[in-house]
């Protein structure tokens, strides 16, 4: 294929992660490692030290201070990078918002893993489920391919004019970021161009033009108005994600949006799911629809933004929907946050498919075939009978 | 580099007058006596952590620094502007830059000697070119005058307040130049706004510094220390005088007294002044104040050692 010019390679999703930092080529990476993330820092610092980026790598104590530096770097007109996952990720969060508060660009693979206690280096999404009011746009992957390809397109979602906002580039602990992926590489120069130069209207380096950054917002201020803005730039990156993942298909053959279908054009009761966890449900979903059974599934790439409107007018005609969460928000039985906020998307709607919940996979705990089997059988039984059996479905205890 | 005042009064102004802090507030006298030792011809990027100076010279939409500046939270001033010195390093090596920046951080006592800390530690051994100012007054004033590790002993706070059991802060300050000094950093140093040249000098020494530098300025705050306010630096030079706070420099490892106490005054000269030090002045407080004493006395002596002098 002459005109995509990729290159097909065998990579654990970290190293497709540090290769896309070295395609990105950002001006500043300050990083600390963490389990399951470790390999991009070391992968990267090894890039810089052959010399492969012209990146400025600070090799920071913390995450705390990862992030603060990536602000002050971001904040005076450099592309900017950082990883992390789970402890690290709940020790930058404070800053999180004021990333996201400052309107910088900032793109960060978070390589999810469970939050202690009990300590886990497993995979779940309970560490950046924790993130999802902190006004960051959040892009799941369901494998290393998909953590390349949104790492790049992160960069250009971030700084679009109508966006500037940070974007959190999910991908699972251990099962992507340490299993071995068939995957196509970009040529640099293909990546180079789609990403551009960045340009920013503020920095702090323009002397020409001293620009204060962060200041205080008095009683009488405006912190009203910076986060209805926020929030309206929120609601712009839903065009801008859609836009910038058409183009990235032009140049890679790989297309992308808020969401990936299957079978939706028949299907009566479809299964929501996110991460890694959606290859082996559609396996699933596949050998059931090759039986005839008219199942469907929806594999959520942007949480944030949460694309409400367009899930309800696929859905909204099914006679049952399943969410697979992989975390939990202990809220007393009102189950995981992306069944949370499908649930409550049909509130107006009058046509509404039955919703069931299963919660899974917590603290790296498998998702066999045998388990997607059985819940798919109890969703199947929900749709034909008409009626919930039970709301949250935690599937795969061993209690 | 020039300390005459006729040529510092010719120097711009980085922090404009109109801010809000207090009157008689030591903590933008200090800022302008560090920033008259900047190079004329360089940028500057000024950062504050969450605190006193922070709020009162940014009340959005207005702003008081006459130079780019970044306030991100309150532990992290130090790793925000390592950011900013790093992505300066970067675009400047890609010939995106042209001007040549230097970068000055003025954290308070809270944001630098507690939970600041780590931040400093991390960017004093990576070693990023910065000016780190600790505007010392001794508490938390901006959230109502809390207790510090800078707080002196027996010193009224909001959080260590006297009573019938208690005659303030019972700790000893930590000794954070000591503990920057330690980082083996090219300059870290002591001063007081009541002694202006000095500190004129020793910012210009930070300044040229090829790496990070460090300054603890007492910068007195009539709120929190309970003065009349027109006595800031008459405070500050006594705290000189009493060698409570000894005025010295590390350069290079070397350590250098910069003011010689020829006669060491009574503690009690100073902290008399102060209201947040009245309650020693009871009998029952005589022991607490006899330590406080004890304690100036020995430390003034293990700076001495340090410095190669002896007390007259
Ligand atoms: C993480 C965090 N904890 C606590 C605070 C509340 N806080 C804001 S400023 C401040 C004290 C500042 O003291 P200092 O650094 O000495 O500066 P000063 O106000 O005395 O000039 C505190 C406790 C905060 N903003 N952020
Ligand atoms: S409270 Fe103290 S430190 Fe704060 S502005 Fe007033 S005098 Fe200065
Ligand atoms: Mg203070």
């Amino acid at each position: 294929m002459a005109l995509l010019e990729s290159k097909t390679v065998a990579l654990v999703g970290n190293d497709a992660v540090a290769e896309a930092m070295r395609q990105v080529n950002p001006d500043v990476v300050a990083a600390y490692p963490i389990t399951p993330q470790t390999d991009i820092v070391q992968t990267f610092s090894a890039m810089a030290a052959d010399g492969l980026v012209k990146t400025e790598l600070v090799n920071v104590e913390s995450e705390h201070s990862a992030m603060s530096a990536c602000i002050g770097a971001a904040a005076s007109g450099a592309r900017v990078m950082t990883a992390t996952c789970s402890q690290g990720l709940a020790l930058m969060w404070e800053l999180l918002y004021i990333a996201s508060g400052l309107r910088l660009p900032i793109v960060m693979p978070n390589v999810n893993r469970a939050l202690s206690a009990p300590i886990n280096i497993h995979c779940d999404h309970g560490d950046s489920m924790g993130a999802r009011d902190s006004g960051w746009i959040q892009l799941f992957s369901e494998n290393a391919q998909e953590a390349y390809d949104n790492i790049i397109q992160a960069v250009r979602i971030s700084e679009h004019p109508d966006v500037y906002l940070p974007v959190m580039v999910l991908l699972d602990g251990f099962i992507i970021s340490h299993a071995v992926d068939r995957m196509d590489l970009m040529e640099d120069e293909k990546v180079r161009n789609f990403i551009g130069e960045r340009s920013e209207p503020y920095t702090m380096l323009d002397s020409k033009n001293p620009t204060c950054v962060g200041p205080f917002d008095g009683l009488y201020g405006y912190f009203f108005e910076f986060k209805r803005q926020q929030e309206e730039a929120m609601k712009n990156s839903f065009q801008v994600i859609q836009d910038v993942g058409k183009e990235f298909e032009k140049i890679s053959g790989r297309s992308y949006g808020l969401f990936q279908t299957l079978g939706m054009e028949d299907a009566e009761f479809v299964v929501i799911a996110q991460g890694s966890g959606a290859g082996t449900i559609r396996h699933q979903v596949e050998c059931m629809r090759s039986s005839g059974i008219p199942v469907g599934m929806i594999k959520l790439r942007s949480f944030r933004p949460f694309p409400a409107k367009q899930l309800v007018e696929l859905l909204s005609g099914v006679k049952a929907v399943a969410v697979f969460d992989r975390s939990d928000t202990f809220a007393g039985g009102m189950g995981g946050p992306v069944f949370i906020e499908l649930r409550s998307s049909f509130y107006e709607q009058e046509k509404k498919p039955l919703i069931t919940n299963y919660i899974y996979g917590l603290g790296g705990r498998d998702l066999s075939i045998a388990l997607v089997k059985q819940a798919m059988q109890e969703i199947h039984e929900m749709a034909s009978s008409g009626r919930v059996k039970q709301m949250v479905n935690y599937l795969g205890l061993k209690e | 580099m020039s300390t005459k005042l006729k040529d510092l009064a010719k120097k711009r102004e980085i922090l404009e007058s109109g801010h809000r802090m207090c009157a008689g507030c030591g903590a933008p006298v200090a800022v302008r006596q560090i920033l008259m030792g900047a190079p004329d011809d360089v940028e500057l990027v000024i950062a504050n952590p969450t605190g006193c100076l922070e709020v009162s010279t940014t009340i959005y939409p207005f702003n008081s620094w006459n130079a780019s500046y970044i306030h991100c939270g309150f532990e992290n001033v130090a790793s925000t502007l390592s950011g900013t010195e790093a992505a300066y390093r970067s675009l400047k090596r890609q010939g995106k830059i042209e001007e040549d920046y230097r970068f000055v951080a003025f954290g308070g006592d809270g944001g630098t000697y507690d939970i600041g800390l780590q931040a400093l530690s991390g960017v004093l051994e990576r070693g990023h070119r910065m000016v780190y100012v600790c505007y010392n007054n001794e508490a938390y004033m901006n959230t109502g005058i809390q207790r510090s590790s800078a707080t002196l002993k027996g010193a009224w706070t909001t959080t260590s307040p006297h009573g019938k059991e208690s005659f303030g802060k019972t700790e000893n300050r930590k000794d954070l130049t000591g503990i920057v000094a330690a980082h083996n950093i090219p300059y870290a140093a002591q001063a007081s706004i009541s002694h202006w040249r000095d500190v004129v000098r020793k910012a210009q020494k930070a300044f040229e510094a090829d790496g990070p530098s460090f300054i603890n300025i007492l910068a007195p705050c009539h709120r929190g220390w309970r003065y009349p306010m027109e006595q800031t630096i008459e405070l500050a030079r006594l705290a000189v005088q009493t060698c409570v706070w000894p005025l010295y420099e590390v350069e290079n490892g070397v350590w250098n007294l910069t003011t010689k106490v020829k006669k060491k005054k009574p503690l009690e000269e100073y902290l008399k002044l102060q209201g947040r030090f009245a309650h020693l002045f009871t009998e029952q407080n005589q022991e607490a104040l006899q330590s406080i004493q004890e304690y100036v006395d020995r430390d003034w002596e293990r700076i001495l050692r340090l410095c190669g002098e002896t007390e007259e």
